[in-house]
């Protein structure tokens, strides 16, 4: 490939910044005693506490697992920080309160707190480090009674809701990072909508890592009452580190009968440099349970990380009831995915979707990995798979790892997958009718995700078509 | 014959040598194009016609060892496709390239406005550029609902052929490639793709239109006709040297470039 292909490829990671604010800090190291600090900071109530100590206890008698298709150095546990938080000056009254530099911050992430917002018509809530540092709309939401804001917040205001599904779909022994998760968590995203409810916004979480040596460990918990819709989204953007930092995250999602939930990820973590030094470990849990005739909806575009490990799944556990998971995941340099989803069809006549695009680029290693399951009781279950992967240049791979587990003879599952490779010919083609080379190889690449990517907001369909684009870094075969 | 001798040269090429890999398919290769003209090449398959388009498009896989390629004054071989693109140079492939997922309308908008982009014109927004692109699907007779299909995904041969041309008709070139344009068609499409080519001719565009059959020239009537063999221009004439062609087969041309009778170019070039 040409010089300006190259050239464009190594531009460098745009939201790579540290942020100068004070923090607080607690010392490295994982305990019980460290669980009960970052409670006591957090003001939770005892059923918060005991929470965190069960799993933390059921914890320690896991292994951190080994079969994903990713390769990385042994994590020392007692070596990261599990509390980091921008000291807070004061209790904050207003948006308008929050720390300068912390505001730049997130302008400079194109991610504007205050009132332009409101023309993108878009809530959001930011987490910087381990803390929400703020939400727009709350009141507009609050008179609709919708819940929005941080984790911390709703334990504290809404300690009955969060006591009742926290956990119900992803429980605290449920595997080594989500167990990790539920006894040091330290904010998140807590999202509820009343029956019959219709969100008239997007609501959107913008979560940073800034502090150093930290892990960050959110918890997003969104129920939507009978007959309520929300959508979702949620962005990601990391400092430049040398040292690998991990992100262990866990997102519960609760559609109760007749009710809609559409989440969309644009994940863009800092992927590490081209010899694969530093970047963000990203191990996440990501489920929703779909009661009955109610539809979950999951999208993601994943173009950072170091390592990413995912599989945003659906419980399908009401008849009737619809998960979809559309995912576009690119790996370039020494990026590692393992991703993909876990569709679960207990209830008569539920339908699944999934459509996912791997793009491998330079060293990049994309292993799609999905488990459709049909359980006894699923009369009538269908099921529709399509992965597809495409190659950038001759020294990245793709993986598909598909289990499909049937138990009903009445199950329709179909599965489809292909591996493309762009090719110098269609490039040629493109040039030859004007287009340069790297808008050539970022139209072909977002040809290929199209599928996925007009299932997100419209907004985000700009942001995530852009960082494709961008993303190839050093993709030269 | 139609236009004067002293008329300046749009495409010169002088001792053309070029290869792939180890082996040399062009072998010093001279023609030469004035604006208003339109060439033929004829030559059995082997002989490098496709070579020749493709080297002129800029294609890499190819490595020109020696010789000149002047395009307006200025050395063709220097520049990349697309600025050779930009410069007005326009090839329709021999086999146009799919690429899914990309709408075809959004291409050919793409590729308009990379185009004007790079004269320092005004770029097409969605609106002006769909008046234009409507127009000249008319020349070619095409279905606009192939408008919104991926970049010949699905299409049958001679929807691949006639989108090249619809492509050529919105990007308006002054040099137009046609490499075996006619390959794969059936007398019907032919005879569409043939109507678009031919009312795109004028009096400041050249055509090189490469095929292996005289059938194409029956519609498509050229000005010169050249016969391609061994990497080399060994033949050229007008019109009529088609025809000839036609009735001796390829077969002749082999046995004369054997025999040595075409040492240089038979007939000069115009």
């Amino acid at each position: 490939m040409t010089d300006a292909l190259r050239e464009l490829t190594e531009q460098k990671y745009k939201y790579g910044f540290v942020t100068d604010v004070d923090e607080d800090r607690v010392p490295k190291g994982l305990s019980e005693d460290m669980i009960r600090l970052i409670s006591r900071k957090k003001g939770e109530p005892q059923f918060m506490l005991d929470w965190r100590l069960k799993a933390y206890r059921h914890w320690l008698t896991l292994e951190e697992p080994t079969w994903p298709n990713v390769h990385y150095p042994k994590i020392d546990y007692q070596d990261i920080v599990y509390y980091s938080a921008p000291m807070p000056k004061k209790k904050l009254a207003s948006l308008d309160e929050v720390d300068p530099e912390m505001r730049n911050a997130f302008d400079k992430l194109g991610i504007p707190l205050v009132e332009q917002q409101r023309l993108a018509g878009v809530a959001v809530d930011a987490v910087f480090d381990s803390v929400s540092v703020g939400t727009t709309f709350k009141k507009k939401l609050a008179d609709l009674g919708i819940v929005f804001g941080s984790f911390s917040e709703a334990v504290r205001e809404h300690p009955a809701l969060v006591e009742r599904y926290l956990g119900s779909v992803v429980p605290y022994t449920d595997n080594f990072f989500a167990t990790l998760n539920s006894a040091v968590f330290t904010d998140g995203s807590f999202a509820y909508i009343p029956k019959g409810v219709r969100c008239p916004m997007e609501l959107s979480t913008y979560f940073r890592i800034n502090a150093q040596d930290t892990g960050q460990f959110e918890r997003t918990l969104i129920v939507a009452d009978e007959g309520a819709y929300v959508s979702y989204l949620e962005g990601c953007t990391a400092p430049i580190r040398d040292k690998n930092q991990l992100h262990a995250a866990v997102v519960e999602l609760v559609a109760l009968d007749g009710a809609e939930i559409k989440y969309s990820t644009v994940q863009n973590w800092y992927p590490g440099d081209k010899e694969g030094r530093g970047g963000i470990y990203n191990f996440v849990t990501k489920r929703g349970k779909a009661l009955r005739r109610s539809k979950i909806s999951w999208t993601q575009v994943e173009t950072g990380s170091a390592i990413t490990w995912k599989y945003p799944s659906c419980i399908l556990q009401g008849d009737d009831s619809v998960g979809e998971f559309y995912s576009v995941a690119l790996t370039n340099n020494r990026q590692q995915a393992d991703t993909g989803t876990k569709m679960i069809h207990i209830g008569k006549n539920t339908r699944s979707t999934i459509i996912s695009k791997g793009i491998s680029a330079g060293r990049g290693q994309n292993t799609y990995r999905g488990l459709v399951k049909v359980l006894k009781g699923a009369t009538n279950a269908r099921n529709y798979s399509q992965c597809d992967s495409l190659l950038i240049g001759d020294k990245c791979g793709a993986h598909t790892f598909p289990y499909i587990e049937v138990r009903n003879r009445t199950a329709q599952v179909e599965h489809e997958a292909t591996t493309s490779k762009i090719s110098e010919d269609q490039l040629f083609y493109c040039r030859q009718r004007g287009i340069k080379e790297e808008d050539a190889v970022s139209m072909i690449v977002n040809g290929f995700a199209k599928q996925v990517l007009k299932e997100l907001p419209m907004e985000f369909a700009v942001e995530a078509q852009k960082l494709l684009g961008m993303s190839l870094e050093g993709s030269v075969g | 014959m139609s236009m004067p001798e002293t008329s300046k040269a749009m495409l010169e090429i002088e001792g053309l040598r070029a290869r792939i890999g180890e082996k040399e398919i062009l072998k010093g290769l001279d023609l030469t194009l004035r604006a208003g003209e339109v060439h033929a090449v004829m030559g059995p398959n082997g002989s490098g016609k496709s070579t020749l388009a493709q080297v002129l498009a800029g294609r890499d896989t190819f490595t020109v060892t020696s010789g000149k390629v002047t395009y307006d004054g200025q050395d063709l071989l220097a520049l990349p496709p697309e600025k050779r693109a930009a410069a007005g140079i326009f090839l329709a492939f021999q086999y146009p390239v799919e690429i899914p997922g990309v709408g075809n309308m959004y291409f050919l908008r793409t590729a308009l406005n990379s185009l004007r982009k790079a004269r320092g014109e005004e770029e097409l927004d969605a609106m002006d550029f769909l008046s234009i692109a409507k127009e000249k699907m008319k020349l070619v007779e095409m279905d606009p609902a192939f408008m919104n299909r991926s970049v010949n995904e699905g299409f049958s041969g001679g929807e691949k052929k006639r989108n090249e041309i619809l492509q050529m008709a919105v990007l308006e070139p002054r040099l137009a490639i046609l490499d075996e344009t006619d390959s794969g068609l059936d007398i019907d499409a032919l005879r569409v793709v043939a109507g678009g080519v031919n009312a795109l001719r004028s009096p400041d565009r050249a055509m090189l239109v490469i095929t292996h059959y005289q059938r194409l020239l029956d519609y498509i009537v050229p000005d010169f006709v050249h016969v391609m063999a061994g990497g080399r221009i060994v033949l050229s004439g007008g019109r009529d040297l088609a025809l000839e062609l036609e009735k001796k087969g390829y077969t002749w041309v082999d046995d004369q470039v054997a025999n040595g009778t075409f040492s240089a170019p038979a007939v000069a070039s115009p």
